[in-house]
């Protein structure tokens, strides 16, 4: 029933193996940037494409304000990061909660900016390629926003409920990996939505 | 659950149903996992096989009328649909789930709530496909099972020729198992980088743990850009969008590409475990090491990169330019070369060696031969304007079963025969498993063999009938009688599975005097698998326990 | 013997296919031979003996002059099937244009075949009709291929490999039959209910039968007063879905049928074109072919031999 005994050889042996959170979600990204490459081909092959309606120069205007939240965010998850590994828990929750803001201010851009499209341009994902690609990327990219500050504030509600601890912080920075993530896919969709295609 | 803290290896059968049956719905253990992936697997073969049954039936002449074409594409569809995702995928994933723990000397699989939600996302996927069929006729198509093919080509899945749901059936099914797939690959590749005992680093690895390593790399990289495929064709049929719509600019080849670059690889993902099984039977009951180990896993990566560089070998017809059409012919044929390394070293392996011909080398050593001929055929497809005539007709058919069915599915019958014992302790009857083989086997070239000669003589696929005159009703008559013979062969194998698992000959821990570490274990495996974590020093952990004069570890 | 075998070709294109192929097949024969003998060999040498004495057999682990004889030996054989393919490739797809070449628009339909020759002013359908090409003064025919709806695939083996029919995106194949004859081929990209009998037939004819078949072509029939058939035709609006020159009826939808006795088949060679089968068409097309687009008009009897009867006036 038990094991074989199988034999140890001479000395101790030195074995580190990857952590699981990392390498899975390594996995996760490697296959979510699979689906948003294919995204990302279909806009850039149907560029200049539209039969009709309007075009990006017409009407995108770059948002670099929400941008910048967006990638700010990066910067205060990676401190949040930092405070909690030293123990600091109320310096870690400013900063994450800072996040949360700063990806919720970015969610609000792109709802601002799809209200003017929609109701000013006349531009929904029906009227041409340009819409019809337009949306889904950058909603794609939207809905992993949301669903990474649904993470952020289930941890955050973690925190309130005092189960929070220093101990977490690997899985946090698991967390945080994916997020970064999403901002790296923000600089992409970015380039070739606001610069490239227009 | 308290009851799973005993350790025991069997609970007393008195225990009542209903608590039994949760437990295996509520299971989050890797080896019921698997078990209930290759049920699963075996319940939609039968399915499967009886839509080919009833398109061989209404193909055994010319101008025949057992079913309408409506009902026949659903067929062909259903076929397709089913044979990929709901056998081969979930045979695949069972026998990874099952196996790669134990042979890496692993208590589970690294996230085994993943686990259980990637089956039962596959599980659901699976069961509302065939939902599909109870959705009614109505307006013909208004919910009904899927009838535009497995790939589901643009512009036939718009709204505007396929009216109704029964492209969102295919659409909505396969995104659910698509789910559950890169969730199972995602676990497979963190479990095997993350959880082998000590001193099994990656090159001491079993080859089968390697080849289920690359193909839940592809899985990712591939069955994502299907997922985002599907979703640009929900979005197309529900919100008006143009991703695929013709009329206004929209483009039916770029589905083609988005599909093949997950389809081509996907047929990897297929091969590459059953390559796995191979590595695994071949040496044991040749009784050498495998040859070349070192090669094999380079062989390996190689199919898995050069294989997502393929796809359009599938769209030669579409009117890509010379250029594409050439660089597609060279990367295809490029991976023939890995490939027929292989084959060589499983050979190579065999020579020299003592060759058992139990059950599951016979059907390993089908598989060599088979799989000689489907790469070959491959080869004859990747020349580019001999696929213009080829492409499209029964060649192709024959060409792509001779490897699922003649390659794949060998093999798992091979794996079948020699993990059970293991699985239940039980070895798997050694008569009815002939009987399996050599029915199964004159069924499966009765049927593939001839089914090139069609194909040769100008007969296109996915037609309900065909005109009489063009020499192709023969062929077509011996093609179907070979049907009778493979459903003999699976109701052998039905029932040795019954009659086994009810009244098999105790096995032990290790039937076939195989040296993996699987094999140290009790049969079945105690729920834990490993009391001690084992710590290995070579590629054949057992070798070296039953050969302690002459270790491998000497000589890799 | 098969009128459909990629072994019997006869246009340019089926014939280079052919030539690149029986190469192909000589060397995958070839490979086959080889190593079937070699499995075949280690399978019944090496199988354990009755009385074998369980010793295990020496364990080799590898070699690396075999493994390299066998990839380099494979990788020379990809390379001269990949050059045979690239030459190939080239011919077919970038042929020169002799200023004898016919041009044809092939429209696929849902489930049938629309011809169009822009030179010669000429809508036909189902039945294409080119002249032979002689080697010497080639005469080829260049296809452009279109779709009014789903994907299409041209196949006729003798002449040419298949080139698909895809929506907005239009394709090019051609053909030079070196000799006269009916060629049969088929839809070869799966297009809906009806793809089994979207059948194809192209009469290759003499130059002299083809430029007859052409003037026929060209010419509107003419008629002196309205047969009840063709008021019936008129006033049923199937000239919203039909053709025939000299009338009202302008529809694109269906084939154009100013020309419909001069075709063996009907229905894309669903049915052959005799009285019976085409009265059974207009009547009820469901019983000939069905899933087609073509609706069952629901005309008493009288008014479908009426139709029918003018229709068997339009040579």
């Amino acid at each position: 029933m038990s094991a074989v005994p199988i034999g140890l050889p001479e000395g101790s042996l030195n074995w580190r193996l990857p952590s699981k959170g990392r390498v899975g979600m390594w996995c996760l990204i490697a296959a979510e940037a699979a689906i948003f490459t294919i995204f990302v081909v279909a806009y850039i092959f149907y560029i200049g494409k539209s039969i009709t309606g309007p075009q990006p120069k017409d009407v995108l205007h770059p948002p670099i304000f929400y941008t910048v939240c967006l990638l700010a965010s990066s910067l205060t998850i990676h401190i949040a990061l930092r405070r909690i590994t030293l123990g600091k828990m109320w310096a870690f929750a400013r900063w994450w909660l800072l996040t949360i803001l700063l990806g919720g201010i970015f969610l609000f851009g792109t709802a601002r900016e799809w209200n003017q499209l929609i109701f000013r341009q006349g531009l929904t994902i029906s009227t041409n390629l340009f819409g019809t690609t337009y949306y889904s990327l950058v909603g794609l990219h939207a809905f992993h926003v949301t669903m990474g500050l649904l993470a952020l504030l289930t941890v955050s509600i973690f925190y309130f409920t005092t189960r929070l601890r220093r101990e977490h912080a690997e899985r946090l920075e698991v967390l945080s990996m994916y997020w970064h993530f999403v901002d790296v896919v923000w600089v992409v969709v970015f380039t070739v939505v606001y610069v490239i295609g227009v | 659950m308290s009851s799973n803290t005993i350790a025991l290896t069997e609970l007393p059968a008195s225990r009542p149903l209903a608590l039994r049956l949760h437990e295996w719905v509520t299971t989050v253990d890797h080896k019921r996992l698997g078990i209930l992936y290759i049920l699963f697997a075996l319940v939609f073969l039968a399915v499967g096989g009886v839509e080919a049954t009833i398109m061989r039936l209404q193909l055994i002449g010319p101008h025949k009328d057992l079913v309408s074409p409506e009902v026949f594409n659903r067929m062909f569809t259903m076929h397709g649909t089913t044979m990929i995702f709901f056998v081969a995928m979930p045979l695949v994933f069972g026998f990874a789930n099952y196996l790669v723990p134990l042979m890496i000397g692993a208590r589970d699989m690294a996230f085994p709530r993943l686990n259980a939600f990637s089956f039962w996302m596959s599980a659901l996927g699976g069961i509302f496909l065939y939902f599909s069929f109870l959705g009614g006729d109505g307006l013909y198509g208004a919910g009904s099972a899927p009838d535009v093919g497995w790939f589901a080509y643009a512009p036939l899945t718009s709204k505007t020729f396929s009216l109704g749901h029964s492209t969102d059936y295919w659409t909505l099914s396969l995104l659910s198992s698509g789910i559950g797939s890169i969730g199972t690959a995602i676990n497979i590749i963190t479990t095997i980088l993350c959880l082998r005992c000590p001193g099994m680093t990656l090159g001491k690895m079993p080859l089968l743990v390697w080849l289920n390593l690359v193909m839940a790399a592809l899985v990712i990289l591939a069955v994502s850009p299907l997922s985002a495929a599907q979703i640009m064709l929900l979005i197309d049929r529900y919100l008006g969008a143009h991703f695929f719509d013709t009329q206004a600019g929209g483009s039916a080849v770029v589905w083609m590409h988005f599909f093949w670059i997950f389809g081509h690889p996907e047929v990897y993902v297929l091969v590459l475990p059953a390559f796995g099984f191979a590595s695994e039977i071949i040496p044991v009951f040749s009784r050498k090491a495998m040859f070349g180990y070192p090669v094999m896993v380079l062989a390996t990566i190689a199919i898995g990169f050069i294989g997502m560089s393929v796809w359009a070998h599938h769209m030669f017809t579409v009117g890509m330019s010379a250029g594409a059409n050439t660089f597609f012919v060279l990367s295809t044929m490029a991976i023939a070369v890995p490939t027929g390394i292989k084959i060589f070293n499983w050979m190579a392996t065999m020579w020299g060696g003592k060759i058992r011909f139990d059950v599951p080398m016979m059907f390993c050593v089908a598989f060599l031969f088979q799989f000689l001929v489907a790469g070959l055929t491959g080869v004859t497809l990747a020349v580019a304007p001999f696929d213009w005539q080829l492409g499209n007709s029964y060649y192709v058919v024959a060409h792509f079963h001779y490897v699922i069915v003649g390659g794949i599915l060998f093999t798992a019958f091979g794996a079948f025969y020699y993990w059970f014992p293991k699985v239940y302790g039980k070895m798997l009857n050694e008569t009815l498993g002939i009987l399996h083989f050599w029915l199964f086997f004159i069924g499966f070239h009765l049927t593939f063999d001839f089914m090139h000669i069609p194909g040769l003589l100008g007969m296109p696929r996915r037609i309900y009938t065909y005109e009489p005159g063009r020499g192709w009703d023969t062929w077509n008559l011996i093609v179907t009688v070979g049907v009778a013979f493979q459903a003999a062969g699976i109701l052998f194998f039905a029932c040795n599975l019954i009659w086994s698992y009810l009244r098999g000959k105790t096995s032990g821990n290790d039937p076939w005097d195989a040296w993996t570490l699987e094999w140290s274990i009790s049969s079945p495996p105690p729920v834990y698998n490993y009391a001690v974590v084992p710590v290995v020093r070579s590629r054949r952990p057992l070798w070296d326990l039953k050969h302690p004069e002459d270790p491998d570890w000497r000589y890799e | 013997m098969t009128p459909t075998n990629i072994f019997a070709p006869a246009s340019t294109p089926a014939d280079s296919i052919f030539g690149l192929s029986i190469f192909v097949l000589l060397n995958v024969a070839a490979i086959f031979i080889v190593v079937f003998a070699l499995l075949a060999y280690v399978v019944v040498r090496f199988r354990s003996k009755r009385n074998d004495d369980r010793k295990e057999p020496a364990q080799i682990y590898g070699s690396t002059q075999v493994e390299l004889a066998w990839t380099v030996i494979p990788v020379l054989i990809v390379l001269a099937l990949f050059l045979a393919s690239a030459r190939v490739i080239a011919s077919i797809q970038n042929p020169p244009r002799p200023p004898g070449a016919l041009e044809v628009i092939v429209t696929g339909h849902q489930y049938w075949w629309e011809y169009r020759y822009p030179s010669l002013n000429i809508v036909s359908a189902n039945e294409l009709h080119v002249p032979v090409s002689d080697p010497a003064h080639p005469t080829p025919t260049f296809l452009t291929l279109l779709s009014a709806d789903t994907l299409h695939s041209f196949w006729v083996p003798r002449l040419a490999g298949k080139t698909d029919l895809i929506p907005n995106h239009p394709n090019h194949m051609w053909i030079d039959p070196h000799e006269p004859g009916l060629f049969l081929g088929q839809c070869a990209q799966y297009c809906g209910t009806q793809h089994a009998k979207m059948l194809l037939r192209v009469y290759v004819q003499p130059r002299d039968e083809f430029d007859r078949w052409v003037r026929e072509q060209q010419q509107t029939p003419q008629s002196a007063a309205l047969s009840p058939g063709q008021r019936t035709f008129e006033s049923m609006a199937c000239g919203n879905c039909h053709t025939i020159s000299g009338t009202p009826a302008r529809g694109r939808f269906g084939p154009d049928l100013t020309h419909i006795m001069s075709r063996d088949t009907i229905a894309a060679g669903a049915a052959p074109n005799t009285p019976q089968k085409l009265r059974l068409w207009i009547k009820n097309p469901d019983a000939v072919k069905p899933g087609s687009k073509m609706p069952a008009m629901g005309l008493p009897d009288q008014d479908v031999d009426a139709v029918a009867a003018y229709l068997e006036t339009l040579r």
